[in-house]
């Protein structure tokens, strides 16, 4: 593998912005900054941002440990300490990070949470999550905003009111403890104003996968693509600015025909074009990622990079209506959607995007979502007639990731579009 | 010149080779057992794929007098058994040459005086047995390798002598073996052909009483009586042919290797295909209606769900572990102490099924064990195995998207009867009577021909539709 990466100027950008993020962090309790522990899907962190406290994502400094080769000491140590095997990886991962001192990924000390803001859109392992930080910080006060899952295939108004109550309930009111601040409704319309510019940047920017070749890989570039907005800059001027920078740069690659961007340069022949259910693997993400580009394969869109938000349905916040804008967001989120509704979506996206085939990277410990994988995959198959794959890998523990497996999977699977295309196009 | 593709399948149990002609039809195949050295299986099956065809080629060049004279094909075929007895006699004296070296270099005084002793004359025990099975019982078809033949035949003669000979013995087969089976050696078609007809001769010259020797049964007889008399007045319509076929070019215009080990095998890039395509396009070759593919394979299992082109639309295979596969088979022969083909007949001698809990080939072990010391009969035991092996298999099926018409039973674990009793058994109970099986002589070769046949297309060009 190459050791000169080639990185887009936005991403030098957005490492400016997390490693000021993580500065910012490391000396919260120095400048007295109030720090708030929460999840990703369905993260309110506009709330946050309203009463100038910090969020921190669990779940994003496990991903982080597992892309610099961290996590597997981290998850052994959970182990050490009774964890199982089948517990989720992102759980072991945060646990041992904990037991070693909380030390970041960028080496840099996390602050220990003031505030534990359990929103478990779609996930319930996030409860049982909490339930563990809870215990490490006793005496933490935990704010709990429970999404109802969209059985219905809808969002009815009495789930928003159900949560707009508890938001002015339960997660106010103990923001407000926290902080020692008044809610200030203004200022949170403010912060959403500049989500709803995110929304319709990252909206135009996975658009353009409908270009061919795409001018970006919506699932290992899109993955960098979704960081700001998914490791506490939903809200501020510097992501408007990023996705801004972002989307300019995109244009520019779409203007001049050219493909996207891998960690060894300009892809020069698209070959397939493919939608992904799943999460990658982080231990082992480059070379994941070099058996898809190697083979001309890029992503034109995924699934998981709609775990933060999904917008492909005209849903954006609404600063005129801040909460119940809030109680949506995270009512719409992909591991809140059911699976006709995931099905639906993957469809649109298959669709829209022209994909060549649809491939499923199921994650061994992560139950939100692996279930209902291979349902969707049949269902896909049978509706759009289009070649499906399945591999299986994890998300931050390295002893599951079995390169040759997946890549013996992989090339069958590439092998069978290529057969497709052959007899298609005679 | 006429055209020949050759795929092999490089296994991790066997190997495989099939040379097909410009309209599909398989001409050779070649197989052996892949053991370490993938590059000496890959070369053996490819030898013996072009020692096959050249039969087979004698025959379509034969056809109207074969149809008119049944003894030609007689006669062709037992030329083949004992070309195949050749070749087997070459390796046994090779072999016999390094259980004295072994002998020699292991032991010392009267121990070494002795064992030399008994190997010498288990050898010329066994190699006459061994003969007679292939030129009498047509061991050469039945696919068998040299390591089986030999060891199930050494391995009864130990049984016999002391026990106190069972480590010695043992070891001198062991350290012996591997090279022998790793050797690479390319006969010449010619020389061997005309020692197989002269062995040929003396069997029908003394037919009478080796028939009386070797109790045939009457349906033997009557087709070896064809030849009784006659045999001089077929070899000599034949004998041209014969060296026709014996030195004719057997061109192979492209090749195509799959399988486990196919990243080792010297071939282009384009030249290598994944063993899933393979596997599905064989199959949907020999069986057209073919939907849905089952393959066990060494060390996976497949299941692929192909259209009406053969072309896979979606396929799963076993993760993590190889439980359920041909090697779990291997491991369980080995620890009843029997060979792999022993298996499946035993297994179908159950009265009933042992429950076999186990999803891990190493603890099945420790299951059987404790079964035995219960007193569970070894019959019932493997026939629970046997069944649990499919069970397996039954689940990838229904994670793949479950069993459409026609079902295809393909690679070397569906030579075993057992194996073949529960599939049919099971995928009738969870998918209907109406499901179509189909299990071919050819099963264990899909992936070899699969291969030769991409081979042909991307030679030609070609659409997989086209023919």
């Amino acid at each position: 593998m190459s050791t000169r990466v080639t990185k887009e100027k936005s991403m030098l950008i957005q490492k400016e912005m997390i490693s000021s993020l993580f500065k910012e962090l490391s000396t919260a309790k120095q400048t007295g900054k109030k720090v708030v522990y929460t999840f990703v899907p369905g993260n309110i962190s506009e709330l946050i941002r309203a009463f100038d406290m910090l969020p921190v994502y669990p779940e994003i400094n496990a991903l982080q440990s597992g892309m610099r080769k961290k996590s597997g000491k981290f998850i052994h140590d959970a182990e050490k300490i009774g964890y199982s095997e089948d517990v989720c990886t992102y759980v072991k991962c945060d646990v041992g990070m904990i037991l070693n001192g909380n030390i970041g990924p960028t080496g840099e000390k996390i602050p220990e949470p003031d505030l534990l803001l359990l929103s478990y859109t779609g996930c319930f392992t996030f409860m049982k999550w909490f339930e563990n930080l809870k215990r490490l910080y006793p005496g933490v006060p935990v704010a709990l905003l429970h999404t109802p899952y969209q059985e219905g295939h809808k969002i009815t108004p009495d789930m928003t009111q159900y949560m707009v109550k508890q938001l002015k309930e339960e997660v106010i009111p103990k923001m407000e403890q926290v902080s020692g601040k008044k809610y200030d409704e203004d200022k949170l319309k403010k912060i959403l104003g500049n989500t709803n510019k995110v929304e319709e940047l990252m909206v135009k920017i996975f658009d353009t996968t409908k270009n061919k070749p795409s001018p970006i890989d919506a699932y290992f570039a899109g993955v960098y693509y979704i960081g700001p907005i998914n490791i506490g800059f939903r809200g501020t001027g510097e992501a408007v600015v990023y996705y801004e920078k972002l989307y300019e740069e995109i244009l520019e690659r779409v203007n001049k025909g050219l493909g996207p961007i891998t960690p060894e340069g300009v892809m020069e022949e698209e070959k397939f074009r493919l939608v992904i259910e799943g999460p990658p693997n982080w231990t082992h993400f480059r070379e994941f990622w070099k058996l898809f580009y190697d083979l001309g394969a890029v992503i034109v869109a995924s699934s998981y990079t709609k775990v933060g938000g999904v917008y492909d349905n005209g849903f954006r916040v609404n600063p005129d209506k801040p909460l119940d804008s809030l109680a949506d967001y995270c009512m719409n989120c992909y591991t809140n959607l059911n699976l006709k509704q995931r099905v639906e979506l993957l469809s649109n996206c298959i669709t829209k995007y022209q994909a060549d085939g649809f491939l499923v990277n199921s994650i061994k410990s992560c139950n939100s979502f692996s279930a209902g994988q291979l349902m969707i995959m049949r269902q896909l198959e049978e509706k759009l007639d289009i070649p499906v794959g399945f591999i299986e890998s994890d998300l931050v523990d390295p002893r599951y990731f079995s390169y040759s497996n997946i890549k013996n999977r992989l090339e069958s699977f590439f092998q069978m579009l290529e057969q497709r295309k052959i007899i298609f196009n005679n | 010149m006429k055209k020949y593709y050759l795929g092999i399948d490089l296994g991790s149990t066997t190997s495989k080779a099939i040379i097909i002609d410009e309209e599909d039809n398989i001409i050779g195949r070649g197989i052996t057992n892949t053991r370490a050295n993938y590059l000496v299986a890959t070369e053996v099956a490819r030898f013996e794929a072009i020692y096959n065809a050249r039969f087979s080629l004698l025959k379509m060049k034969l056809e109207d007098e074969i149809n008119s004279n049944p003894e030609y094909e007689k006669y062709i075929n037992d030329v083949e058994s004992a070309f195949q007895y050749l070749k087997f006699k070459y390796k046994l004296d090779k072999l016999y040459v390094k259980f004295k070296d072994t002998i020699e270099s292991s032991f010392s005084g009267d121990r070494k005086e002795n064992i030399l002793q008994i190997v010498e004359k288990i050898v010329k025990t066994i190699g006459p047995e061994i003969r007679d099975a292939y030129l009498f019982s047509n061991l050469g078809n039945k696919n068998q390798f040299f390591r089986d033949i030999v060891s199930e035949r050494y391995n009864n003669e130990i049984k016999k002598l002391d026990p106190e000979f069972f480590d010695p013995l043992m070891l001198v087969y062991d350290k012996s073996i591997i090279s022998v089976e790793n050797e690479l050696t390319e006969f010449n078609f010619k020389e061997l052909i005309s020692e197989s007809i002269e062995i040929m001769n003396e069997k029908y010259a003394k037919l009478d009483e080796t028939l009386a020797e070797n109790n045939s049964s009457p349906q033997f007889y009557a087709e070896i009586n064809l030849l009784k008399g006659n045999y001089k007045k077929i070899y000599n319509s034949l004998k041209e042919h014969l060296e026709f076929v014996a030195t004719m070019d057997i061109h192979i215009s492209n090749m195509v290797g799959t399988g486990y080990g196919r990243a080792l095998l010297p071939f282009p890039e384009k030249s290598i295909k994944s063993e899933i395509l393979c596997h599905a396009f064989g199959a949907h070759a020999i069986f057209p209606n073919t939907r849905t593919v089952l393959d066990i394979g060494g060390q996976d299992t497949k299941a692929i769900q192909v259209d009406k082109h053969g072309l896979v639309t979606s396929f799963h295979m076993n993760d993590r572990c190889a439980a359920g596969c041909g090697r779990y088979l291997g491991y369980i022969a080995d620890e009843f102490n029997i060979s792999l083909n022993e298996l499946g007949p035993l297994a179908l001698d159950a009265k009933k099924e042992v429950n076999i809990c186990s999803t891990c080939t190493v603890f099945a072990g420790a299951e059987i064990r404790e079964l035995l010391n219960v007193g569970q009969k070894r019959s019932d035991i493997l026939a629970g195995l046997h069944r649990s092996i499919v069970m397996r298999a039954i689940s990838l099926l229904a994670r793949s998207g479950g069993v459409r018409n026609e079902f295809s039973f393909t690679g070397g674990v569906a030579r075993n009867q057992a194996v073949l009793k529960y599939v049919s058994e099971l995928i009738h109970k969870n998918y209907g009577d109406d499901i179509k099986i189909n299990i071919g002589a050819d099963s264990i070769f899909m992936g070899a021909l699969g291969g030769a046949m991409f081979a042909r297309r991307s030679m030609k060009n070609l659409a997989l539709t086209d023919k």
